[in-house]
Parts: C-alpha cells; sequence; structure tokens
C-alpha cells in the first residue's frame, strides 16, 4: 500500500475571468521510504498540487480527485479536525521562505514545543528534552541556548534547520519540502539537503521534494514527475529521466541547463514550443 | 590597449554608529581586492551572501565610495567621494539588478523607464528618446507595442529585458550584472543568458557578472573571481579556475554545486541501492 496515493487531482480558482485550473489531472504514489520529486517551473502547479493534498488551500480553491488517500485513509472524506489531527504529526511540510515561514514574535524553542504539545501528549519537561534532542539530529550547535533565541537572532540555514526539526517533531510518514533550498547559498544547500536525505533513510519515511532545480533533483530523488502548467507531463526515475528524457518538454529543460551546452549559445527550445505540442509530447 | 575597468586594491568599510549599550563598529566589506577586465569580456564574481561582491558591484558602478584604493574606468582614476560624478562617467556603467519585479516602478510605463535615463543624463529631446527606446525594445527581443504598458503586464523574463534595455539607453561600456537570472525559470535563464551573450557581440559590451550558480559562470565567463569574507581568494582564466582550483573554498563551492551529468546520478543510485 502506498503512503500517499493521488488520481486524477485537479485544482480550480475562481477568479474575475473565469474558473482557473491551477492543477488538471495530477496522480502520484509516494510509498515509505522513497523519494520522489516534482519538477517544473513557475506556475506548473508543483506546490498547488501538494497544498491541496493536505488540504491547506482557501475555501476559493476548488479541489476535486477521483482518490486521495494517506495510509490508506481517504483524505477527502476526512473532517477538518480529524485531518488536523494527520497534518503536522503524520505529513509535515517544509516551506521555501524558512525566515518568513517562523512566526517572529515567539522564540524557535516555543515554535517546535508547540507542535510536540498539541500532537502529542508529553509533558513540559519531556517536551523541552525533545526539542533540544531534535536540535541536535538537524546539526544546531548549543541546543539549549538556542531554544531561546527568536528567528531574527539566526541565519537563513538555522532557521531552515529548525523547520526540519519541527517538521521532524512528531516522526512523520511523510515529508513534504517545498523548494527547501531555494532561498541558500549552495553551500548551505548542499548541508541541508545531506541533512535531509541522511534524516530520510533513518526514519525511512517518504519525502517528496518540490523543486525547479534540476541540481537538486539529480543529488536526491528516486523518482521524478515533470510539470508544465498544471499537468503531468513525465514520470520516470531519476536515472532515466536524466539520461533518455521521453517528452519533448524534458528534452527541451535538459537541453536548457547552462553545463550542458556546447556552443556559445543555450538551445532555447521552450520558447519555440506551443502549449499543445507539449501537452501532445506528454508522457504518462 | 587600457582595460575598461581596473580595480586595485579596492576596500570598503562600512561604519556602524554605536549606541549608549553597543560601541561603534566597523565592517570591513571587502578587504582589497584588484582586478581588471578588458573590452569585450566578462568577469564572474562568485561568492556566497554577505562575501562582499554586492560591495563590489556598487562600488564599480559608483553608487557607494571606495574607502580606498584605486578604480580606473577607461584609464580614467574614479573617487566619486572626492569630486562629483558627472553624468558623462555615470552613462559609462550601468547595472541590472537580481529581481525585475522590485527594480522596475510599477507606476510607469516601459517607455517612461527606458527614456528615463536620457532626460536624466543627456539633453537629447523628446521625439528622438522615444525612437531610440522604440529601437532599444526591439534590440532585446520586445516590440514597439510594450513601449505603452506597464510592469505587470509582464512576466519576469520579460521584466529583466526591460531592465537590460534600461541599462544600455545609454550606450555604456560597461555592464553589472547583479545575479541577473537567479530568479528566472530555467527556460527563460536560457533566454536571457543567449540575449546577453547576442548584445556583448554586437556592442562589444564588457560585463561584470555577479553570481552564486556557478553552472551559469562557468557558461559565460571569461575570468572568474571567488570572493570569501571580502577577499578575492581565487581569481583567474574560467578555465584555471574550474580546472585547478587553488584554494579550499573554491574547491569545497565546486563540491557543494549540485552535479546534473548521468554518470554521477547513476553513482547516487546505486550508492542507495547498496545501503538499502
Amino acid at each position: 500500500m502506498s503512503l500517499l496515493e493521488i488520481k486524477n487531482l485537479t485544482v480550480e480558482f475562481q477568479t474575475a475571468s473565469g474558473p482557473f485550473r491551477a492543477v488538471d489531472g495530477v496522480s502520484l504514489k509516494v510509498d515509505e521510504g522513497e523519494v520522489l520529486a516534482i519538477v517544473g517551473e513557475s506556475g506548473s502547479g508543483k506546490s498547488v498540487s501538494m497544498l491541496a493534498a493536505m488540504g491547506l488551500l482557501p475555501w476559493t480553491a476548488k479541489v476535486t480527485a477521483d482518490v486521495l488517500t494517506f495510509n490508506g485513509r481517504d483524505m477527502q472524506a476526512m473532517s477538518d479536525s480529524d485531518r488536523r489531527k494527520i497534518i503536522g504529526k503524520d505529513i509535515a511540510m517544509i516551506f521555501q521562505e524558512p525566515i518568513a515561514s517562523l512566526n517572529p514574535c515567539f522564540t524557535v524553542g516555543f515554535q517546535i514545543e508547540e507542535v510536540l504539545r498539541i500532537h502529542t501528549d508529553l509533558g513540559r519537561k519531556a517536551r523541552r528534552d525533545r526539542a533540544i534532542e531534535l536540535f541536535q539530529s538537524v546539526g544546531i550547535p548549543n541546543p539549549e541556548e538556542r531554544l531561546g533565541h527568536f528567528p531574527h537572532q539566526m541565519s537563513g540555514g538555522q532557521c531552515q534547520r529548525v523547520m526540519i526539526a519541527t517538521a521532524l517533531a512528531c516522526n512523520p510518514k511523510l515529508l513534504i519540502a517545498d523548494e527547501p533550498t531555494t532561498a541558500l547559498d549552495v553551500t548551505i544547500q548542499k548541508q541541508i539537503l545531506d541533512l535531509l536525505m541522511k534524516l530520510q533513510d533513518e526514519h525511512g519515511m517518504g519525502l517528496i521534494i518540490i523543486t525547479h532545480d534540476m541540481g537538486v533533483v539529480a543529488e536526491t530523488a528516486d523518482r521524478v514527475i515533470v510539470q508544465y502548467k498544471g499537468r503531468q507531463i513525465e514520470q520516470a526515475d531519476v536515472l532515466s529521466l536524466f539520461s533518455e528524457p521521453k517528452s519533448v518538454y524534458t528534452k527541451a529543460l535538459l537541453a536548457a541547463l547552462p553545463e550542458n551546452a556546447t556552443g556559445g549559445r543555450l538551445p532555447t527550445i521552450t520558447e519555440k514550443l506551443t502549449d499543445a505540442e507539449i501537452f501532445a509530447g506528454a508522457v504518462r | 590597449m587600457t582595460p575598461v575597468l581596473e580595480a586595485k586594491n579596492l576596500k570598503r568599510d562600512y561604519h556602524i554608529p554605536g549606541s549608549l549599550l553597543k560601541p561603534a563598529k566597523t565592517v570591513h566589506a571587502v578587504k582589497g581586492v584588484s582586478f581588471k577586465v578588458e573590452q569585450g569580456k566578462t568577469l564572474a564574481i562568485v561568492g556566497e551572501s554577505g562575501c562582499g561582491k554586492s560591495t563590489v558591484a556598487r562600488m564599480v558602478t559608483m553608487i557607494d565610495p571606495i574607502t580606498s584604493g584605486e578604480m580606473l574606468i577607461d584609464g580614467r582614476k574614479v573617487d566619486i567621494a572626492s569630486e562629483p560624478l558627472t553624468s558623462e562617467m555615470r552613462s559609462k556603467v550601468q547595472i541590472v539588478f537580481q529581481n525585475p519585479y522590485g527594480s522596475l516602478n510599477p507606476r510607469k510605463k516601459i517607455g517612461d523607464i527606458l527614456t528615463e535615463p536620457l532626460v536624466i543624463n543627456t539633453k537629447v529631446p523628446a521625439d528622438e528618446r522615444r525612437d531610440r527606446a522604440m529601437a532599444m525594445l526591439k534590440k532585446v527581443g520586445l516590440e514597439e507595442k510594450h513601449y505603452g504598458r506597464y510592469p505587470h503586464m509582464f512576466s519576469g523574463g520579460q521584466r529583466q529585458r526591460v531592465a537590460i534595455a534600461r541599462a544600455l539607453m545609454l550606450n555604456p561600456r560597461l555592464l553589472v550584472l547583479d545575479e541577473p537570472v537567479s530568479a528566472l525559470d530555467l527556460s527563460v535563464q536560457a533566454q536571457v543568458l543567449n540575449l546577453l551573450a547576442d548584445l556583448q557581440d554586437e556592442f562589444q559590451l564588457t560585463y561584470v557578472f555577479i553570481s552564486h550558480d556557478l553552472s551559469v559562470v562557468r557558461h559565460i565567463a571569461n575570468d572568474v573571481m571567488v570572493m570569501y569574507f571580502g577577499e578575492a581568494v581565487e581569481y583567474g582564466s574560467r578555465d584555471q579556475v574550474f580546472e585547478d582550483p587553488q584554494h579550499s573554498y573554491t574547491k569545497t563551492l565546486f563540491a557543494a554545486t549540485p552535479r546534473v551529468d548521468v554518470d554521477a546520478i547513476r553513482a547516487r543510485v546505486e550508492r542507495r541501492k547498496r545501503v538499502a
């Protein structure tokens, strides 16, 4: 049984100029211990599809899916309070902007203990010990002292570690990382990705990495989904995606990477491709 | 031939005033860097956030005065702290910023954005300003009909084209590009990089290209300077730096850059299988 299973997910937003389809017929499966990367350019619906799966979209969004199950339980039929018991505990999410996603008014210690207070019945002392343990596991030096710090006192990389620690607080079965390293320097990116992969390996959890960076995909994923304008273009394991891409869009994307350039100019095939051609070339 | 830009032992300090509880402090943002760029060439400056690469850009574009050292543009010594900046010098160096969503005034039409440098720095009459802006729009791959539109009507890549067009309106000798493609999608990034290369060929432009993305740098640069905590730890031709990095920080940087070649992926997948 898959950990998360989505079939034919569609998300529509009502706009002044009629309904806008942000996600159109996305299907995916994630197993335990598997790393899935969803890659696409901005506006490809990669974040929205995951937010929809977690039920985090505002009421203006219309979400429909044939199947949307987590660990065998139907997420659509579930009541809001039941879903809130799962989110943050069994499914956790890391967002792109680490500094913006922490509350600037509270210490990081308060914010990580808050998760434990809501989802576990640990006492005050036990919560604090667990927070220290979590900070240690994500590599934050002097955890006892750091718990009392506010987000603005920490660097971007440290804040992202706090976010990861908070996400891991209840040993989630599935971790969704939405552009976890986009705002960070390459050297810090490497540390964070290594940390995510190490923790994923230790806990055997499912991991979904949402990214636009082919480099991040190459370094982390087992399986890859390529999305464009809300639709799935290609789904393949990481090696075959990079060695023999099947759809025209994936080929064009990989050709546009500066490291694959041969001459003085980069091939800009996506510029000439129409949406219809891209969708026609989709390989499910 | 005199290089377009030459910097000798360039330094920049920022003074942070103290308060009742905090003593005053001086931050040495750039601790003496030297470099030069010949006409038609590209120098890339690489480093992580806070290493002083944007401070170098501010000094080269004559936004910030230099604390000590010497900077020559077209063989002429420039020091904005001691002498006022003439519009002639101002038009020699122009800059393109990282985020095209922030660098274009949302209340101004594209036409006004493009002609503004001419209004400020030259005495070109209005109808010629308009003609030049129209011609520049075509040069950067936009159309004449875009002249009367507002920035919010454009995509990120198009906005970056507008920002590049604005920088070129004064026919500069040197263009400083501060992370010009890091806010753009992969396919758009390729288009903008190609545009920059075309413009460089056409006008013999000189670029100072600031970036943290080594794959982009390797593609576009002739020379590379790696900065770390305000110092230039590595400086040489592209092939020198990439083939044979000397400083340990440069090596760390190269090791941290994700690799997308198939062999590296195969090795990683197999390593993962063995563990599992």
